[in-house]
């Protein structure tokens, strides 16, 4: 009994050193930002927070067009997420509910994206958006993303589950199948949604090197780009207090989306793990 | 399977739109670059063949194989380093503790994170005139640091930064995985006299292969492909192109040096990486499933 003791303390210590760790990068990072210009200089250097948190934001928002940046990053992040959900709802439900031909070839086809990322196709697609007009457009940025290989897993794993006998008494009652798609399978389908919703939204939020290609005007740059323009810019003069008051900002959305979602996250991730 | 036998053409139209993405924006692109491999543009973009000479200088640069080298002991850390810390915090969270299920989500957060956003974080611990990290080392060893010069320097920095962003994610997948190892395997163990690590080693890590499986190809992926934002923003592939890896090499002759068909074959070459730990990771865990059948 003693020894069950002890190590449920270590356990805990174990952890909460851990969580510590890993939380100090962002503190410090916060820390940074609260701080006048000096204040970030000083030796040794000072671990509470300071009182120029709202100055720093307003400072970085005014630099790099903050504004504009997350509108633009907004829309594609959305966009995307809501281009891949229905796109891979369309196709779980495919694969699941009817049996026709080319499903063979079909459904491995969709895993194929997982193999393809869009760096080794870069080049070609950046010239195939070129000679469509297409640069620096929310297309370019949007449009080839719809499709997901993990949406159609996730959806899936979870249409294999629902009882068959639904399908049979919708169709008994005379309900064709997009109408039994729209008013009973996507109503159970939330859980899997909402978990689509942060992995697409995370992605795409994050989402760099194609945006860094596909835009030069700066209206339609994106967050990702305006934290690598605060930073290339700034440190030079090494103005970390803004910098961080910028990456503040911009991390934001997104972890926003996840502690909203992060149970439905965590539920669509352990679907996803059990085959 | 067919639940709605009457609809033939409703399926087709179903997988329409992901099919033609499919084909639109990946095949066809895939198809131009394994085209353009073979190919070299003239700056006026007149292709002329030249065969597998792409392919044969590719591998004869010794700025290739150092890129090469290099993105592999970045993999191998990101995925060694990264896939241990997480499957031992993994394994104190999924224990019998008070509190499991916050430590749990607790952990998560760091998914949210942009590469480039840790990339910033990090180059400010690892800064040389005000970074923690670099004072510290320099305070205990008398050595200075500085990223900026010193090729090591570089790659600790980006490797820490990318296990310590990956690291949610992948804690995530290992709680789930280790929560589907159906308990009464563990006590058979135990009961047959298995010590707890022995139990680990014999149990739980092969149960969990479809996971750690899944999770190397992920971080794979990272390591080949997302970490692009970090050394875009934060080392620009230097000090010496330690930090030069495969993908930063495409980007840099395909976009800076305007080298497109040598480019394609490096990404042609990168694809095929990435495919074999793909297969890898499907055969293990397809493997796994008929074992325990």
């Amino acid at each position: 009994m003693k020894r069950k003791t002890i190590n449920t303390v270590l356990t805990h210590a174990i952890l909460i050193i851990t969580l510590v760790a890993v939380a100090f990068p962002m503190y410090y990072a916060f820390v940074m930002a609260t701080h006048t210009h000096q204040d970030a200089y000083a030796f040794p250097p000072i671990l509470r927070p300071g009182n120029q948190l709202w100055n720093n934001l307003k400072e970085a928002w005014v630099r790099v067009n903050m504004g504009r940046l997350l509108t633009n990053s907004s829309i594609i992040a959305v966009v995307v997420a809501f281009g891949k959900i229905v796109f891979s709802i369309l196709a779980a439900f495919a694969f699941t509910h009817f049996k026709f031909r080319g499903n063979w070839f079909l459904f491995p086809l969709c895993m194929v994206t997982q193999m393809m990322p869009l760096p080794v196709r870069v080049i070609p697609l950046y010239r195939m958006m070129a000679n469509w007009n297409w640069l620096n457009t929310y297309r370019a940025l949007t449009i080839p993303y719809f499709a997901s290989t993990t949406g159609i897993i996730l959806f899936r794993q979870f249409y294999l589950t629902v009882p068959e006998e639904l399908a049979d008494a919708a169709r008994v009652d005379g309900a064709t199948p997009m109408k039994y798609l729209w008013h009973i399978l996507l109503p159970l389908s939330w859980t899997n949604v909402a978990a689509l919703l942060v992995i697409e939204f995370v992605y795409m939020w994050n989402e760099y090197l194609w945006p860094n290609i596909a835009t030069t005007a700066a209206d339609m740059r994106v967050a990702q780009i305006g934290l690598r323009m605060l930073y290339t810019s700034e440190r030079g003069a090494a103005e970390w207090h803004i910098i961080m008051a910028g990456l503040l900002i911009i991390m934001l959305p997104p972890l926003i989306v996840l502690i909203i979602f992060r149970r439905q996250f965590a539920q669509g991730i352990a679907m996803q793990t059990t085959k | 399977m067919n639940r709605f036998p009457n609809h033939r053409f409703l399926p087709y139209g179903l997988v329409l739109p992901s099919v033609a993405v499919i084909f639109i924006f990946l095949i066809i692109p895939f198809g131009q670059a394994i085209y353009l491999s073979f190919h070299r543009v003239s700056p006026f973009g007149a292709l002329r063949n030249v065969g597998w000479r792409n392919y044969v200088e590719m591998f004869a640069s010794s700025e290739y194989l150092f890129s090469f080298r290099n993105t592999m002991i970045f993999s191998v850390l990101v995925i060694g380093v990264g896939l241990t810390i997480a499957l031992c915090i993994a394994l104190l969270t999924t224990q019998k503790i008070r509190g499991a299920a916050f430590y749990q989500i607790a952990f998560i957060w760091t998914y949210a994170m942009s590469p480039i956003i840790a990339g910033v974080m990090w180059s400010l611990i690892f800064d040389p005139s005000i970074g923690i990290m670099a004072r510290l080392i320099s305070s205990a060893t008398g050595f200075s640091i500085n990223y900026f010069t010193d090729p090591v320097a570089a790659f600790l920095l980006v490797t820490a930064a990318s296990v310590w962003v990956m690291l949610g994610y992948n804690i995530c997948f290992f709680v789930a995985g280790l929560q589907n190892v159906p308990h009464e395997l563990k006590e058979a163990a135990w009961i047959d006299g298995a010590t707890t690590w022995q139990t680990f080693w014999v149990v739980t890590f092969p149960m969990l292969s479809p996971t750690t499986a899944f999770l190397v190809f992920v971080n794979t992926v990272y390591a080949f492909f997302q970490s692009f934002g970090m050394i875009d923003v934060v080392t620009q592939g230097g000090p010496n192109r330690a930090t030069e890896f495969l993908i930063y090499k495409i980007y840099r002759d395909g976009f800076g040096r305007m080298q497109e068909g040598q480019a394609a074959a490096q990404s042609v070459f990168l694809f095929v990486l990435i495919a074999v730990v793909g297969a890898v990771q499907i055969y293990t865990s397809t493997r796994k499933a008929v074992y325990h059948r």
